[in-house]
């Protein structure tokens, strides 16, 4: 009904905290080289991939909803809003489907970015070992 | 249906994006779309299998036709947005390139 609205909050959310984040990371990469020379992937990068993910799932949902009538282009704009039996029905599917959707996109995320992690340092300390061989 | 083909469609870009020379395609933005899309919709498929049970496996032909051809256009919009992106950023600087040829 609406379920896609709980990962467009989070996505907006997100998007704010990556924005903020590139502009610390720039000034921290301005004043100090050390931090810009580290092997990392940057969390401004991070969230880049979620915000895709969340961004991207929203649009596509977005699609489906109109397609099946439920997001129409004139005011409320969600069709289950012309009542309150439809309306309670649409926030009880917000607060289950769409919390599951956004909870289940954030923790594929955070296992992405512990892999990374791992991928990142792995390659480094095999480029060590070749060096120190 | 719907699922199923976006899945598909995730795990080709995977697959391509994988096996790229350079990232002028940026075909990350498009990966992580249909990634996500596809994610969102197997919450949805928990949920509608929690409430039909085995009846969610044997849809009627009409709806299947429908989620297909649904599952499609999705693919379709998504590729739209990636190639409208391209398009704009132009990483490679060949939109540019086009537009800033003198005529002959």
């Amino acid at each position: 009904m609406a379920c896609f609205l709980v990962s467009a909050a989070e996505a907006a959310v997100i998007t704010a905290v990556e924005k903020a984040e590139e502009k610390k990371e720039l000034k921290a990469s301005e004043s100090n080289t050390e931090i810009a020379e580290k092997v990392t992937i940057p969390m401004s990068r991070k969230l880049k991939w979620l915000t895709y993910m969340l961004w991207g799932g929203v649009v596509l949902l977005a699609f489906e909803h109109i397609w099946h009538g439920e997001v129409v282009p004139w005011f409320p704009f969600l069709t289950a809003m012309s009542n309150p039996g439809d309306a309670a029905e649409m926030f009880h599917e917000m607060a289950t489907v769409g919390v599951a959707m956004a909870a289940l996109i954030t923790a594929v995320w955070i296992g992405m970015c512990v892999a990374a992690d791992l991928i990142v340092k792995r390659s480094v300390q095999t480029a060590v070992q070749k060096t120190t061989m | 249906m719907t699922l199923l083909i976006t899945v598909f469609a995730a795990v080709i870009v995977t697959v391509v994006w994988y096996n790229r020379k350079d990232d002028s395609m940026k075909l990350g933005i498009l990966l992580f779309m249909f990634w996500g899309a596809s994610l969102m919709w197997l919450i949805d498929a928990i949920f509608e299998y929690a409430e039909l049970k085995a009846e969610y496996f044997t849809p009627a032909i009409g709806d299947m036709i429908n989620d297909a051809f649904l599952g499609l256009s999705v693919v379709a919009l998504g590729l739209v947005i990636w190639v409208v992106r391209l398009l704009i950023t132009d990483p490679k600087g060949s939109v540019r390139a086009a537009l800033s040829k003198k005529n002959k």
